[in-house]
């Protein structure tokens, strides 16, 4: 008898509970609204990056993204949600990369594509993903032109793009060199056009007299040397250097050779110690002023910093192989946790809609591994999430940070 | 020439199996696969219906390598370039002057062919390997072109082209995926029409002669230079419209779109699916599509290597490429029937 009592007990206890769960539950999920790729257990994100191919270098930031939401789920995802972090091969093609993300798209349903990288990739799938209304966030290129919302509401850039750059350059030469005569050098292409274009802006009424000769090159053209001595006899005092790493170092050896010594702008493209001073000559690129956003791994002065002891554990326990000098583990660290913070600022309102809308609020975010004082903002009309950058000087060994965050 | 013959003499036509003549089969196995075909957008998602037409447009540029490198025997290691030239030829003409992409189609074909031939008049003094390095030469240099400011205002430089999807017309029930599905198939049928019936006549006899033997050929009387320059140019137009094709498909043309990995692509894909035969086309072009994500499945870190290995396997089981495999398990089976019939 008594066994019998109990398990009826036992029975209505336990459909009370199941009711109860079922009424909680029910009554959770009126406040959760999710679009495809979301759930109460999951968030699909969909990703592209060229893993072979001839830019397979930029390999490193997927797997940096990779390691950085395998934490996250480490650490109980986001909201009680885990990260499935589809990360597919474009070879930096594309065509290909329409197909990868139209997979990640329709057959995988991600909630959002994040970090796809390169201009014409992203050019490639631009329309689709506004049609689509898809988000397409933090895309991995300078471009100026991912930050339209007008026109492009689903899709945004992360990094300070190439006119912020220049513009902060024609500032700096405006105050403290007003009287230069300006020779700019720069490559024939939309990112060489790009730096151009800011640049002049940045300069404004006093582009056209300051401005004495500009020149141009293709990738294909063997060397720059020629263009060198042309900027030379022009008198130019200041020379503007936009092009890409090789003839970045032969630009830097070729003016120092030929005895043309301006104040040398090099663009951020090119900033890098192994690739380009050092073939150019360290003590040739002395002097030399270039611009940054994020902290060099390389830079000695971080090495006690918290963000580099953060950033170094996290390296040495997701990535152990990884050579620490590759600055691409550093940004991939960094947009990933601007990715992390959107979502985690989603709540339980996984839309697409609100992705997009999350990623348009944020708000003098700090971003571990960015340099001091600079902060990721942006809003519904203002689609650049980091938009300030910091000059240094190159003193024969190592960038010098100086003079304040230039920017908003 | 030599060894279809044999082929043919070796299984009379006269044979007939279970009351029908293998011709008889052959034509029912064509009809089942173009029915299967014209359903599969309506089984499968438009991300899938978007692959297959990629198959299709592979399977064009397939059969241009097939008709100038297996039938022909010249090796061109640049038809990406023609690829990439009707490509930009559709975008160009959608984008800027308002011409509906269907029309595009057959305009690239006759540009690729017209540059196909020019091409080919020179070039095609080089025999064998130099032809390869001077195709190979105009390959790598087709991006570079393409990026020319000369041209700039046309071809956007290397910013590409985006073109709009077409829409079903005649307010058909298809998606935009499904349609050019269609489009693709069309097209793609017309093409395989088109280079069959080339083959089987006076005119494929004279381009298998040259590559089996260019001296009797030219001793009996075919003229080699303009055979071989038909040839070319030929192959660049299937090559054009499918890079038409495929630019309307993506919805974007732009220089890093073909780089000389396409058209090596194109080379092995041929050799992969049977190099001697136009169906191997079709193998090789489902090869070029998915054999890619299959080895990212499995490796990430190296999807290069696992593609590498998938690509010898093949060659190892397949010598003869997927067509001349089948080719082979057919004759067998033809034959154990036939053994079959006798013994009952």
């Amino acid at each position: 008898m008594t066994s019998l009592t109990f398990t009826k007990k036992l029975l209505f206890t336990s459909i009370a509970s199941v009711l109860g769960l079922v009424l909680a539950v029910s009554g959770a999920t009126a406040a959760k609204k999710y679009d495809p790729g979301a759930s109460d257990t999951e968030i699909k994100i969909g990703h592209t990056n060229p893993y072979s191919g001839p830019a397979s270098a930029y390999g490193s930031i997927g797997k940096a993204e990779t390691a950085y939401f395998k934490m996250v789920n480490e650490q109980g995802g986001i909201n009680g949600r885990k990260i499935n972090f589809i990360s597919l091969d474009d070879s930096y093609s594309p065509p290909k990369t329409v197909e990868q993300v139209r997979k990640l798209v329709e057959q995988e349903e991600v909630l959002f594509m994040f970090q796809p990288l390169g201009t014409p990739s992203n050019t490639a799938i631009h329309k689709y993903m506004n049609e689509k209304k898809v988000p397409q966030l933090f895309v991995a290129t300078g471009a100026t032109k991912w930050g339209d919302p007008k026109n492009f509401p689903w899709t945004m850039g992360w990094q300070p793009n190439y006119q912020t750059e220049s513009k902060a350059y024609a500032a700096y030469i405006l105050k403290n060199h007003p009287n230069a005569k300006i020779g700019i050098l720069y490559q024939n292409d939309d990112y060489g056009k790009d730096y151009l274009f800011g640049f002049k802006e940045g300069l404004g009424d006093k582009a056209s007299k300051m401005i004495v000769k500009e020149v141009s090159y293709e990738v294909s053209d063997p060397t720059v040397d020629s263009q060198i001595v042309t900027l030379k006899a022009s008198g130019a005092n200041l020379f503007f250097n936009v092009t890409t790493p090789k003839f970045a170092a032969q630009a830097i050896r070729k003016s120092v050779d030929i005895g043309w010594n301006p104040v040398h702008f090099l663009n951020s493209v090119s900033a890098n110690i192994n690739n380009v001073l050092v073939p150019a000559g360290l003590d040739k690129s002395k002097g030399i002023i270039t611009s940054a956003y994020i902290k060099d791994p390389n830079d000695p002065q971080w090495v006690k910093n918290k963000d580099y002891q953060d950033w170094l554990a996290w390296m040495k326990k997701y990535n152990p192989d990884a050579n620490l000098a590759d600055g691409n583990y550093v940004y991939g660290y960094s947009v990933a946790y601007t990715m992390h913070q959107v979502l985690k600022a989603c709540g339980d309102e996984l839309t697409r809609e609100n992705v997009m809308k999350q990623a348009a609020s944020l708000k003098n975010l700090e971003v571990p591994m960015l340099l001091p004082g600079i902060k990721v903002t942006t809003g519904q009309n203002d689609y650049y999430p980091i938009e300030s950058i910091q000059l240094a000087r190159f003193d024969g060994k190592q960038f010098q940070l100086f003079g304040e965050i230039i920017g908003k | 020439m030599a060894t279809m013959t044999q082929t043919s003499t070796r299984t009379p036509a006269a044979q007939t199996y279970y009351g029908l003549s293998s011709g008889a089969w052959k034509n029912i196995g064509l009809a089942v696969l173009i029915v299967a075909a014209c359903l599969l957008p309506f089984v499968v998602s438009n991300y899938r219906t978007f692959q297959f037409t990629l198959v299709l447009v592979n399977a064009i540029a397939l059969l241009s390598i097939n008709l100038l490198t297996g039938f022909n025997g010249q090796i061109s290691l640049g038809h990406g370039a023609f690829y990439a030239i009707g490509a930009y030829t559709a975008a160009i003409l959608i984008t800027q002057f308002g011409v509906p992409y269907w029309v595009t189609l057959p305009i690239a074909g006759v540009i690729c062919l017209v540059v196909g031939f020019l091409f080919g008049l020179p070039a095609l003094r080089l025999e064998g390997l130099y032809l390869a390095l001077a195709t190979f030469a105009l390959g790598v240099a087709m991006p570079q072109i393409l990026k020319y400011k000369g041209i700039e205002d046309w071809t956007g430089g290397v910013q590409g082209i985006s073109i709009t999807k077409p829409t079903a017309p005649w307010g058909l029930k298809l998606n935009s995926d499904q349609w050019l599905y269609f489009v693709a198939l069309f097209v793609t049928i017309i093409m395989f029409v088109i280079g069959w019936n080339l083959l089987r006549g006076r005119i494929g006899r004279a381009i298998v002669a040259i590559r089996d033997q260019p001296i009797a050929a030219e001793a009996m009387g075919i003229n080699t230079a303009i055979y071989k320059s038909l040839t070319f140019g030929i192959s660049a137009m299937y090559a054009g419209i499918a890079g038409a094709l495929g630019g309307i498909a993506i919805q974007f043309v732009a220089p890093d779109s073909f780089a000389i990995t396409l058209s090596l692509s194109f080379l092995f894909g041929s050799v992969i699916g049977g190099i001697f035969s136009l169906s191997g086309a079709i193998y090789g072009a489902l090869f070029l599509q998915f054999i890619p994500h299959i080895s990212e499945g499995i490796s990430k870190a190296a999807p290069g290597a696992v593609f590498g290995v998938f690509l010898i396997l093949f060659m190892f089981i397949m010598p003869a490429g997927v067509a001349g495999f089948l080719r082979l398990a057919g004759v067998r089976m033809r034959r154990r029937i036939a053994n079959r019939m006798a013994q009952g």
